[in-house]
Parts: C-alpha cells; structure tokens; sequence
C-alpha cells in the first residue's frame, strides 16, 4: 500500500558536472554517432542522459520518506525528459534534487487497483535556473507480475 | 545518417522520418549501457540471476532502447533542439532483437516566439512488437 502523504516529500539535494568523456560513452552506448555529441568541443547531453546522475547521486538522494512501496510489485511506467532550452552542455555544473509529484490510482485491467507513483528529478545550473526535469512514473500493481 | 539541417519548412503534421534499424542488440550492448548509466541491475547482465527470477535470459535495459530511439531523432532534428523526449515501456527486448525506431509530427506550432514540433515516436521489435512508445517535442529552426 502506497502512502500517499509522500507527496511534495523531497530527496537529498546533490551536485554533478556534466562530463564530456561521460557524454561521448553514453552517445556511444546508445548507438549514437552524431557529431554534435563526439566531434563539438561543448557537446549537449543526449535527451536521456541525465540518468547517469546516479554516479553523483548520495544515498539519500532517492529516499522519500515512507513511501512504502512494495518492490515485488513494482513495474516501470517510463520515463520523461523536460529542457527549458538546449539540454545541458559539457562543463555545465548542476544542482539535482528529487521529490514525490503525483500519487494516483487507477483500475487494472486485469483486476486489482494500480498505485501509479510520479517522482521529478530537477536539475539547475549555478543560476538557480531550472535546466532540465526528469520525470518518472513507478507503478505498484495489484499483485506481483509472477502472481498475474 | 545524421541530418541535421532539417529547418521549419522541412516539416509538417505527418512528416514521417525514414524508419530506422539498430541490432541485433548483444550482451555486450546492455552491459555497455548499463556501465554508461550507472544501472547495474543483474536482470540485464548476470543470466543466472535472470533465470532464478523466471526469465528465459537476461533482457535489455528499457533505457537502453530509449536511448537508441533518442539517437535516431536527435540525428534526425538536432542535438541541440530537444525540449521534450517522453517514453513508455511496453514488451521486453531480448538478445538477437532488432529495433526499428520510426518518428512522425504530429504538431507544427509556435509558442512564445518559438517554433515547434511534436513528435511520435516508436521502437518495434523484429517481430513487430512495440518495445517502447515515445513523444517528443524540438525546436524547428
């Protein structure tokens, strides 16, 4: 059972860099060979890259209070990208936070109440300026998958 | 294969892309991207893992076809002209998996001085499966 007083609960703030050899290894993972990624000397992050924030990410960046959710049950819902301008470009110094946005429910198809849980991440430059959000939707289904 | 210099006259409501493919997709493939994103789930890697969990074989990161669907339009619109890439997860990829990756606008419009595109976007499996739904928005120069 999801616990929806979560809502507005925010995670550690933390800082990262935006790194050029970081961006030319996730281009290349992702099959790309754009050279506005590995030839320009102050490449843009590609769309999904702020993913890789992890690697900055402290233990508690991630911890929302008591969510509760049950991680057997857990799918992923995906995953949404937001850049008020160019995404951020290597050397780009940036503030992340994460919190809860959205909790709601919706009924399963299969039977069972789906808990779909809404949690931004923000990332803003030196400025204060809001750069990018990555957003990303958890859902708790009704019963493990394994059980479906 | 990278294109760039599409402008605003390019593009209008049902533009499509040239469909795209990538793969087969390798062990070696999901293992490269979950060093490069810091996902380190054993489901993606480790097969014995995947098994004890029910699986026939370790599948790919749902991140990872994101990914390859964000190369394919950001060659196509640019790099710098992304404002909006959304995806939604749909059938598991597996190793030996080709990925045809499509885009079409589905809006031309312009919004406080800019001029915009939004984007459907697809990833399908070789067997004609949707691996990953996703919507995008550029910039249009």
């Amino acid at each position: 059972m999801v616990n929806k007083g979560a809502v507005g609960q925010t995670g550690e703030a933390f800082d990262l860099v935006v790194e050029r050899g970081k961006e030319r290894e996730f281009a290349r993972a992702t099959k790309s060979q754009n050279p506005e990624y590995l030839d320009d000397p102050v490449p843009v992050s590609p769309p999904t890259f702020l993913v890789s924030s992890v690697f900055w990410a402290p233990p508690g960046a991630a911890r929302w209070g008591d969510l509760q959710l049950d991680m057997r049950r857990v799918l992923d819902g995906g995953r949404e990208f937001v850049f008020h301008g160019p995404p951020p470009a290597a050397g780009t110094k940036l503030t992340s936070q994460s919190r809860v946005e959205d909790i709601y429910e919706k009924e399963g198809k299969r039977g069972g109440t789906m808990t779909f849980v809404v949690t931004v991440q923000e990332f803003r430059d030196e400025s204060g300026e809001l750069v990018a959000e990555m957003r990303s939707t958890a859902i708790e289904t009704g019963k493990p998958p394994t059980e479906g | 294969m990278v294109t760039t210099d599409v402008t605003w006259e390019d593009l209008s409501e049902g533009t499509a892309a040239e469909p795209r493919d990538f793969g087969p997709l390798t062990r070696t493939d999901f293992v490269r991207y979950q060093g490069a994103s810091g996902d380190f789930n054993p489901i993606h890697h480790d097969e014995e893992y995947a098994k004890s969990a029910g699986f026939p074989t370790v599948f790919s990161v749902g991140m990872l076809q994101a990914g390859i669907l964000a190369t394919y339009v950001t060659d196509w619109l640019g790099a710098a002209n992304v404002r909006r890439f959304g995806v939604q997860f749909r059938e598991q990829v597996w190793p030996g998996d080709t990925l045809t990756c499509t885009g079409t606008v589905t809006k031309q419009y312009e919004d406080g001085g800019e001029r915009l595109v939004d984007l459907e976007l697809a990833c399908t499996r070789q067997t004609g499966g949707t691996a990953i739904k996703g919507w995008a928005t550029f910039v249009a120069p």
